[in-house]
């Protein structure tokens, strides 16, 4: 039976694929192999807790040269026997699925939220439409990609694993790398956050934006907003924004204000445990997934609410 | 120099409604991914500054794609491929990787190839990283920024946690984020000259693309989650804080 062999370049991401892996494997009996690349502390890290780790050392290889890291995995899959591959469906996983899909000519599932296996079959779960909808879906035959998205599985414990070396060749890249920035490093993660005060497109001003911040402040929450407000105004940084192509967050409380409720953004906070919804349209659509409205105006609610709370 | 820009058409997603969890697709009109205009954008402003450049835009779908494709050509394409095909329409990205790798090959002297980061309805982001395999040409994902020296591109790459500044021999694909460039809105007069800019229109045989495919992806189920929501309608700021007081969910 092929192997199911798993990679991330980060060591929390392949824990929890680490997880996914056994899930599947205690369905089907499929042996696990974990992959790392030029990362011995990983190798350690996933071997700890009972992965057979096959380590590549290769100085040569350009990690951010995407397609050749791909290279190296689909020699890994074809050295050691796999068939099913888990990456991590954060920016780099997600860029690797398409690219070893395509080394290995395999099938391709990314963001895939949930999986259960039937019958042998590894049915996954994953946004579709925009977020407008849930779609379960398979893939049909022996070569199967499947980024599983950050958090879907809890990271893996155990013991008794092993490590061994995988020799691969690397070809030369078209890529060199200038600089690498490191985001500053005290910047929210809003997809921990338990309390999130959230603004649209009915904010009027980014100094309004103050005022948002003391409410998220005296709820122990942080301030996020839906994709416009990041991308257009450029009044919040990216990693602010909820939604498809942003974050997709389940704190306990969300409070939204001004946002009209498009499904790319809903699909982001729609796993909140409770939501209130401050907008001045009765009718808007975020209504229909709130569990609190109030048709106000948010630049009169929210130092109320501020007063209130203060 | 020939910037290729992939675009996929899809259902206008503000128009989809849900009935009986079940999404509605009838008369819904169709259109372009929000991130493909912007990748659009990013090649009209790379003409723009650099002159010498002509925009294809390469689509891959159903017959009406050639109504849908005026809308790029008036935001600033020159030319279009296009792919037509019912069986396209929702095809699997393995398909659609394929059709559109083939398409390039159609195109002369191809400098750089570039992609939304991902599809406006399934948000796959795998086609671009696959066309580059198929092309054995350089990837870069997720650019923000792209600068074009003679037969380098630099790129900003974005992740999670840090930014790459990335030299790249042309020709590569690149694939974008909407960050790169909020997509123009074309005046009247583009409206109505994009009809008549040239579309080149091939079908799957022109292309030798075969039908069958190895490892499909099977769709069991597309449904709108359940939404159990409580929907109380609250009347002022003091009665929200005493509901979520009372719930727990703020403190005092």
């Amino acid at each position: 039976m092929a192997k199911i062999l798993i990679y991330s370049a980060k060591d929390t991401l392949a824990l929890e694929l680490l997880s996914a892996a056994r899930l599947i494997a205690g369905e089907t009996g499929a042996e696990i192999v974990a992959l790392t690349i030029n990362d011995d502390d990983q190798g350690r890290i996933l071997a700890n807790v009972g992965a057979h780790v096959y380590r590549v050392n290769a100085p040569d290889l350009v990690m951010a040269d995407v397609a050749a890291v791909a290279d190296v995995i689909a020699q890994g899959v074809q050295q050691l026997g796999a068939g099913v591959v888990l990456l991590s469906s954060d920016r780099r996983g997600k860029e690797l699925a398409g690219s070893v899909a395509q080394f290995i000519e395999a099938g391709c599932i990314t963001d895939i939220s949930a999986i259960q296996v039937n019958n042998g079959r590894i049915e996954c779960q994953r946004n579709a439409l925009g977020g407008a909808t849930v779609a379960t879906q398979y893939i049909e035959g022996d070569k199967q990609v499947l980024a599983i998205a950050p958090k879907a599985f809890p990271a893996a414990s155990g013991e008794g694993g092993s490590i061994s070396e995988l020799q691969i060749t690397v070809k030369p890249s078209g890529i060199k790398v200038r600089e690498t920035k490191t985001k500053d490093s005290d910047s929210v993660n809003i997809e921990e956050a338990a309390v999130i005060v959230a603004v649209g497109q009915g904010l009027r001003s980014k100094e309004d934006l103050a005022m948002v911040e003391a409410l998220a402040r005296s709820l122990g929450g942080v301030i996020a907003c839906s994709k416009p407000v990041a991308t257009d105004k450029k009044w919040l940084p990216e990693d602010r924004v909820i939604g498809l192509s942003g974050k997709q967050c389940k704190p306990d409380l969300a409070l939204l204000f001004g946002i009209s409720g498009q499904v790319q953004f809903t699909v982001g906070i729609r796993d909140a445990k409770t939501i209130v919804a401050v907008n001045t349209d009765e009718n808007a659509t975020i209504n229909q997934m709130a569990d609190y409205i109030l048709t106000a105006d948010m630049h009169e609610v929210i130092p109320e609410l501020n007063r209130l709370l203060g | 120099m020939n910037i290729v820009v992939a675009m996929k058409q899809i259902p206008d997603l503000q128009q989809i409604r849900i009935s009986n969890r079940r999404p509605v697709l009838q008369d819904v009109p169709l259109t372009f991914g929000g991130i493909d205009k912007s990748a659009l954008e990013a090649a009209v402003v790379l003409k723009e500054s650099l002159g010498e450049v002509k925009v294809w835009v390469l689509s891959a779908g159903s017959e009406e794609l050639e109504d849908t494709v005026k809308e790029a050509l008036a935001a600033g394409g020159d030319e279009a491929y296009l792919v037509i095909d019912q069986s396209l329409a929702g095809a699997d990205s393995s398909i659609i990787a394929q059709v559109l790798a083939a398409g390039i090959k159609q195109l002369n002297d191809v400098d750089l190839i570039l992609f939304g980061e991902g599809s406006g309805d399934n948000y796959s982001g795998q086609v671009g990283a696959r066309v580059a395999r198929l092309l054995e040409l350089p990837l870069v994902s997720y650019a923000r920024d792209i600068k074009i020296d003679g037969d380098t591109a630099q790129v900003v790459r974005v992740l999670e946690d840090c930014e790459e500044v990335l030299e790249v021999k042309l020709p590569a694909v690149i694939t974008v984020l909407s960050d790169i460039g909020e997509p123009r809105i074309p005046s009247v007069t583009q409206i109505l000259k994009a009809g008549k800019k040239p579309k080149q229109t091939a079908e799957l045989d022109d292309l030798g693309i075969s039908a069958g495919q190895s490892n499909p992806v099977i769709t069991l189920s597309n449904l709108a989650p359940e939404s159990n929501r409580k929907r109380i309608v609250v009347k002022n700021p003091v009665e929200l804080v005493e509901k979520l007081k009372s719930e727990n969910l703020i403190g005092g």
